[in-house]
């Protein structure tokens, strides 16, 4: 019998971190494995979620939310994120505004072989970009999400968040 | 075809005090007519994402009217915005779209469909509130006050002359004018955001 993992990153993790940090609007692409954290997220009085048609437009959302006096997250999965290569340098990178961006680390695993290309080319991307990141596994990690925030803040730079439990938490 | 000068003209007496964000080659005679400096945003380009970002400012300030001017050209590259923007209903949001047909800053080549495509047709079955298209200067002037009161987000089409820039971008001239970073830091201290 497979063992099957034992903690995982919950969805209600993710939303408490968003409300700590006082996350105004979640800018998203739903993908079909965090369905749940999105119908949680919808269910918030206080966090309003902007869908996109593509990965790239939710980083200029992001910029004009922030000008207007927001705090958007980005919530993309990592394919998206390379898809949104340009966008993340013109309207994150060049704009000098704090940007935490929640990625979704497909094709990762931490004991077996990573096949996914998306998977290897994940972190080699956010370092030449020279975007700094937090693995997020499971609950105890969660305060990972309040570090990117302070240094985002601090830094006035996109930080991102890695969710390297794609296919558990935030799914039921 | 309309001068966009023209359009900007004629704009600018029905603006108020709307946050207004001109781009492509079109854009640059926003600052010959605006009276308002401090609510003029240069939003900079990332490969037609100034709408993206122009909607986020939408979303973000719901009580102040944004209008973006937009090029096909830019719009073409990511035509889902169109979707994306008509799913928040964003009611204070007037999107023009100032359409040359071409690619006026690489030196004046079609964009894709060039005189075929429908702008208007394909923002209204995306589903924004009202789509207009004018390719007459005196119909705009007749139509903008309408177009300013109508419930977003409002679409609107014109046709423009192209304005081909054909020097290699490090040659041409630029007026002096503000760059990004100045227009936001001017813009929030005019609507009272910390920028920190």
């Amino acid at each position: 019998m497979v063992e099957q993992q034992a903690a995982v990153l919950s969805p209600e993790a993710m939303v408490e971190e968003f409300r700590k940090n006082g996350v105004t609007h979640v800018v998203t692409i739903p993908d079909s494995e965090t369905n749940y954290l999105y119908e949680l997220m919808q269910e918030q009085s206080w966090l309003d979620v902007v869908p996109a048609s593509r990965e790239g437009e939710t980083f200029a959302i992001a910029l004009g939310l922030i000008i207007g006096g927001k705090t958007p997250v980005c919530l993309i999965q990592n394919t998206g994120m390379m898809e949104s290569g340009d966008s993340i340098r013109g309207m994150a990178l060049d704009s000098g505004f704090p940007l935490v961006m929640v990625i979704g680390y497909r094709g990762w695993n931490r004991h077996g072989v990573i096949t996914d290309s998306v998977a290897r080319y994940t972190e080699p991307f956010l370092n030449a970009f020279r975007i700094n990141y937090y693995l997020v596994e499971q609950d105890a990690d969660s305060h990972r999400i309040s570090v990117a925030f302070e240094e985002a803040k601090n830094t006035k730079r996109p930080v991102a968040i890695l969710v390297g439990d794609e296919y558990h938490g935030f799914n039921r | 075809m309309i001068q966009s000068s023209e359009v900007f003209r004629i704009f600018q007496e029905h603006r108020g005090d709307a946050i207004v964000i001109p781009t492509g080659t079109s854009g640059r005679h926003w600052r010959e007519f605006t009276t308002n400096e401090s609510r003029d945003l240069n939003l900079g380009g990332a490969m037609g994402h100034t709408t993206s970002a122009a909607l986020g400012l939408a979303l973000g300030l719901p009580g102040e009217k944004v209008v973006l001017f937009d090029s096909e050209g830019a719009l073409l590259m990511n035509l889902g915005i169109l979707a994306t923007i008509a799913g928040k209903k964003p009611e204070n949001f007037c999107h023009i779209l100032l359409d040359n047909e071409c690619y006026a800053t690489t030196g004046g080549q079609p964009v894709p469909n060039a005189q075929e495509i429908n702008y208007a047709g394909v923002a209204k079955e995306a589903g924004y509130s009202t789509a207009y298209s004018f390719d007459d200067l005196e119909e705009f002037a007749t139509n903008i006050e309408q177009i300013m009161q109508d419930t977003g987000p409002v679409f609107v089409s014109i046709k423009v002359v192209p304005e081909v820039e054909n020097e290699p971008i490090g040659m041409r001239q630029r007026a002096p004018t503000r760059n990004r970073a100045e227009t936001i830091r001017d813009l929030q201290s005019e609507l009272g955001i910390s920028a920190d």
